[in-house]
């Protein structure tokens, strides 16, 4: 057997390994991405969107980072829209409807086209461990790979069990063979090594239906945004088609049908163990826990434009397949629907998130990086952002560079790998906007002035997006800059038409358009320049405006964040040896072994005493640290 | 670095140092046991039950004392941690030798200041406001005092404050969904309609917010006499205080610095401050006294003017002086004070009485006390004992006050401010995180698709 070597290997090309690898090539990682099926690169296992609120802020940072979720989303969506419209900028979600095809379809085209990128297809079934690193795979045909790094990314395939009411089959998806010796083989090194604490998550779809046969004369169509809003900053307009969903709602009938054979679902007859997201209920749960509620909303999606298959969304389940047939046709519209394949829920192996480094590195098995539901999590969108993370800091560690960190006050990559390596997981883990603190300064609209810079200096955003990024910074200083010096006094503005305060106070044109009163129009006739702003300047000076005192606020927030943040714990300290602080702390603390005492404040558990402890120590470390940087 | 920490057992003498009938040492911690076979008892006694038992030195084997043991098993302690007590005899001797004997053991440490309440705070048995209740208790000086911090202890200001916090607990998880779930079929109007609770909280804060009486009783009040030089009023200080506190002479002036008694007033603890006469001349020292009253009387929570027939009613700026609490006319037996000084101080209730004389204490001790009620007094218990309840409470009240404004410009802002409101909250009861926010979103709404 010949082997081959590489500075990254990534196992599975899903959401997560797609950009994992993507991220690693760019950095100029020779990277390898293995997976069981090559045909199935970029398959949207479960409903067919990406994006929404929290969610799509996730989708925009990847972009902002130029990895590929954005950018292939652009070319495979089909209903636009962007959600929560009538709020404020910091909670618009940019979503869309995929079409499956068009989706793998570009996601294989933008990693056929990523330099240093080559595929495998090839089921993988160990993890090469030497000297205490990981170092390579060996794959099911005997093969050995080995790489500096490795980046795991199973999904729902690790040991994966999907059931349809009693009904076990052991599969990674529907029709898909699960990943079973290389959990066998995880299992073992958890044993072996302790690095690891594994445990069984469950998650499920719906059944899927054939569109011809539903009546959706009868149905509320909900049509895409008239203008829709792209992901990607590069993406200057959606050319893709757009089309429209159906809205429907179950009833009593459809009630009366579960409740009544509820004990079949198995996860109420005690087949399932697995712990399921408590936001993707399967419909047995929302009969069971609104027992009131006889009616719940099912969104009828189509899953592509020449692809008569049609995802009811709102009805996961696992019922036996004979009453999902019945259940479902109880439903307004579906009367005669013909159901091309039942609904499961699927159980798998994951790994318990606080065993990762911020980096997504395993702190006990150095050289294995771990992306998307293996870490607990569930959603396209956060296995992608992980598995850019993780990517990322897999190609700059084959490369002798230190890991690169994302904040919790720079995004929300940096609030969801915090959140899971920090407090672990206790269901399948999704982004929220309400999980950020600092949630008016993470905006979707903002991701490339957050991010796009740390980007280039981490060495994964290419030159297009830097140049493009440039520019657009460039146009908008200049806009603030005008914005900042442009002033009226309230006697000024008076003549003008606009009314405020007369107190004397010359105020900026951007703390004039934070008046309810006065509009873009009104300063606009001031100053003409305004007018040759493009669109997204100028909604950037309006949000500046919008949220200038609040923002103002959170910054100073911030800084005090960032303190914390900056106090680096050092990696070696002994916290059982940590005079005047209690067992159950020490103890907590050895397993976690925080990086900062920002992290460690967050910590469950974690007491003001053994923080003013730990800030000691940090000190400490911090000049020592200074003191060795001197010599 | 070595990996012996220091032990978690601690001890400490919980009585007041010197000779007494008896002396009560505790420890706390997972070795108590351990510690008390070490002294030698053979036989633990079962919890929560008094036995009298020999401790031995454990080096020496000597005999130190025969004492009442109790013991208390986690968690149902006052540190929800092992305890045990010794009831031992007063001595320095005994107490000393006890102490030492404790030390010598390997499994236990002498305790920190406060080390007892903060375990007790790390275990959960009580809150931060509880234990602030504690360290109050023990401070108290006055009956009225005392009352207050058990009222504290028992969970007065807890209750009300976890009330707040579980409406804007809810409130704001109301409003995150509606945030979070945008395309939920979820009740229109979510949102809008969780921040109509929001107006009735605000103005209960407010309320709280105006009521300083429990603040003034946790400190104590300040009372000030004021007044023209020679007018008396050390006199005053010292018929009240019963004792020659001040230098009371004829010569005007006397009185160059601030001088201090200590009382308690129904309870109350007051602090009468004697400041030197108000007048715009003098030499350099008491320019300096007349300095030191002015602010005397800015920080004083009563302030008395005293007035007498003999001398002319200070007219200072700065000195606050139309807004004293009492006018007091001493030197009643040389006359009254000519209406015209009375007049331009309006409606402040006046009495007139002679120190020097010491006629009229009474009528004074019972003006004074009644001040001293209205703005300390606890009949309708105060909840804000401290200063630091207070801004936390009062920051709260600002950012609710704003999320109701802001609401129709963004949803997210009013969350932004609501998020505040229960920070601020958080730091008189403890912090609300995201997953007890999502824990109510998911009970309350049927979320998913």
């Amino acid at each position: 057997m010949h082997e081959k070597n590489w500075d990254v290997i990534i196992i599975g090309g899903g959401h997560a390994g797609c950009e994992a690898a993507a991220a690693a090539a760019r950095f100029g990682a020779r990277t390898l991405l293995v997976t069981h099926k090559l045909e199935t690169i970029g398959e949207m296992s479960c409903n067919p969107a990406i994006g929404g609120v929290g969610k799509g802020h996730l989708v925009r940072e990847i972009d902002a980072l130029d990895g590929l979720m954005g950018r292939v989303a652009d070319q495979a969506g089909i209903q636009f829209r962007l959600l929560n419209r009538r709020k404020g900028p910091a909670v618009h979600g940019p979503r869309t409807q995929a079409d499956r095809k068009l989706y793998r379809e570009a996601m294989r085209a933008a990693i056929e086209q990523t330099e240093n990128l080559s595929l495998l297809g090839q089921p993988v079934d160990d993890v090469l461990v030497e000297d205490g690193r990981a170092c390579g795979v060996i794959t099911e045909d005997g093969q050995t790979h080995r790489g500096a790094a490795v980046v795991l990314t199973t999904g729902t395939f690790l040991d994966g069990i999907i059931h349809i009411g009693t009904e076990r089959v052991p599969a990674g998806r529907h029709g898909e063979a699960p990943a079973i010796t290389l959990s066998k083989r995880l299992y073992g090194l958890a044993e072996k090594t302790g690095a690891l604490t594994m445990g069984r998550m469950k998650t499920g779809t719906p059944a899927r239906l054939d569109g011809c046969t539903i009546a959706t004369e009868k149905l509320e169509a909900q049509p895409a945004d008239e203008e829709p809003v792209p992901f990607s900053f590069l993406t200057e307009k959606i050319i893709v088609p757009q089309t429209v969903c159906y809205i429907t709602h179950t009833n009593q009938a459809t009630f009366d049908i579960i409740e009544e054979n509820i004990l079949q679902s198995p996860v109420y007859s005690g087949q399932i163990a697995g712990v399921g997201p408590r936001y993707c209920p399967a419909i047995e749960d929302k009969v069971a826990r609104f027992p009131d509620r006889k009616s719940h909303q099912i969104f009828l999606e189509p899953e592509g434009l020449d692809d008569p298959t049609v995802y009811p969304n709102g009805i996961s389940t696992s019922l036996p397949a004979e009453l999902q047939d019945r259940f479902i046709r109880t439903i307004v519209g579906l009367e005669n629907v013909k159901i091309i394949r039942p609904g499961y829920a699927i159980e798998y192996d994951y790994v318990d998130p606080k065993a990762l480094l911020p980096s997504l590195e395993l702190k006990a098995l150095p050289g294995l990086y771990l992306a998307g539901q293996i870490n607990g999590t569930t959603g396209y969108e956060e296995a992608a952002g992980q598995g850019l993370v993780a990517g990322l800091n897999a190609a700059r560690a084959a490369a002798g560079q230190d890991a690169v960190y994302f904040d919790r006050a720079e995004a929300y990559l940096g609030v969801m790998i915090d959140d899971l390596v920090t407090k672990g997981v206790s269901e399948p883990y999704r982004m929220f906007t309400a999980r950020a603190e600092y949630r008016l300064t993470l905006r979707a609209d903002n991701a490339d002035q957050r991010l796009t810079e740390k980007g280039i200096a981490a060495g994964i955003v290419g030159p297009k997006r830097a140049k493009a990024f440039r520019a657009k910074m460039a146009e908008l200083t200049q806009a603030r800059t005008k914005a900042a010096s442009w002033t009226m006094t309230p006697n000024e503005a008076g003549t003008k038409g606009m009314h405020i305060r007369a107190d004397g106070t010359r105020r900026t044109m951007t703390e004039l358009l934070a008046y309810p009163s006065i509009d873009w129009m009104d300063l606009q006739a001031v100053w003409p320049e305004m007018g040759e702003w493009s669109r997204d300047i100028r909604n950037q000076i309006e949000t500046d405006a919008l949220y200038a005192g609040y923002l103002d606020r959170q910054q100073a927030d911030i800084d005090a964040f960032r303190r914390d943040e900056a106090l680096s714990l050092p990696t070696d300290m002994d916290y059982l040896a940590l005079e005047g602080m209690a067992t159950e702390v020490r103890q907590k603390l050895a397993a976690a072994r925080p990086v900062t005492l920002g992290q460690a404040a967050r910590m469950d558990g974690m007491t003001p005493a053994a923080l003013t402890l730990l800030l000691h120590h940090a000190r400490k470390n911090q000049r020592s640290v200074a003191k060795s940087a001197e010599k | 670095m070595s990996r012996v920490g220091a032990p978690e057992t601690v001890f400490a003498l919980s009585t007041g140092a010197g000779r007494a009938a008896l002396a009560v040492i505790r420890l706390s911690g997972p070795d108590v046991e351990l510690a008390l076979t070490r002294l030698g008892l053979k036989y633990l006694p079962p919890p929560r039950m008094a036995a009298l038992r020999k401790l031995y030195d454990p080096i020496s084997g000597a005999l130190l004392d025969e004492a009442l043991v109790f013991r208390f098993v986690a968690p149902h302690s006052f540190t929800g941690e092992d305890m045990a007590e010794l009831h031992v005899h007063g001595g320095l001797a005994v107490t000393q030798s006890i102490l030492a004997a404790l030390a010598s053991l390997d499994i236990c440490s002498p305790a920190e200041a406060g080390d007892f309440t903060r375990r007790a705070v790390l275990h959960g048995k009580m809150d931060l406001t509880g234990a602030e209740a504690i360290a109050d208790l023990i401070d108290a000086e006055g009956g009225a005092q005392q009352a207050q911090a058990l009222r504290q202890m028992n969970g007065s200001l807890r209750q009300v404050m976890e009330g707040w916090r579980e409406a804007l607990k809810t409130t704001l998880a109301h409003v995150e969904a509606d945030i979070e779930f945008a395309d939920e079929d979820l009740p229109g109007g979510l949102g809008q309609r969780a921040l109509e609770g929001v107006p009735e909280i605000a103005t209960a804060m407010e309320k709280h917010l105006q009521d300083r009486r429990g603040v003034a009783l946790r400190d104590g009040l300040r009372v000030a006499l004021l007044g023209a030089p020679n007018a008396g009023k050390s006199s005053i200080l010292n018929m009240l205080a019963g004792k020659d506190a001040a230098i009371v002479s004829a010569r005007a002036g006397t009185t160059r610095d601030v001088i201090e008694v200590a009382m308690v007033l129904d309870g109350v603890p007051v602090t009468l401050v004697d400041t030197a006469g108000l007048r715009e001349a003098g030499d350099d020292i008491e320019r300096e006294g007349v300095r030191r009253a002015k602010v005397q009387a800015e920080a004083a929570d009563i302030r008395l003017l005293v007035l007498s027939p003999d001398t002319q009613s200070p007219r200072l700026k700065g000195a606050s002086l139309e807004d004293a609490d009492l006018l007091i006319c001493n030197k009643a037996d040389l006359g009254p004070v000519p209406e015209a000084e009375l007049r331009t101080l309006g409606e402040i209730k006046a009495l007139s009485l002679s120190a020097t004389a010491g006629d009229g204490e009474a009528v004074l001790l019972e003006a004074l006390q009644e001040l001293v009620n209205e703005r300390a007094g606890a009949k309708e218990a105060p909840i804000l004992t401290r200063e630091r309840h207070r801004e936390a409470l009062e920051e709260a009240c600002i950012a609710l006050q704003r999320a109701l404004e802001i609401a129709d410009t963004g949803l997210e802002l009013a969350a932004e401010d609501l998020r505040l409101a229960q920070r601020a909250l958080g730091r008189i009861t403890g912090a609300v995180d995201i997953e007890q926010l999502l824990d109510i979103v998911f009970a309350d709404f049927c979320i998913g698709k």
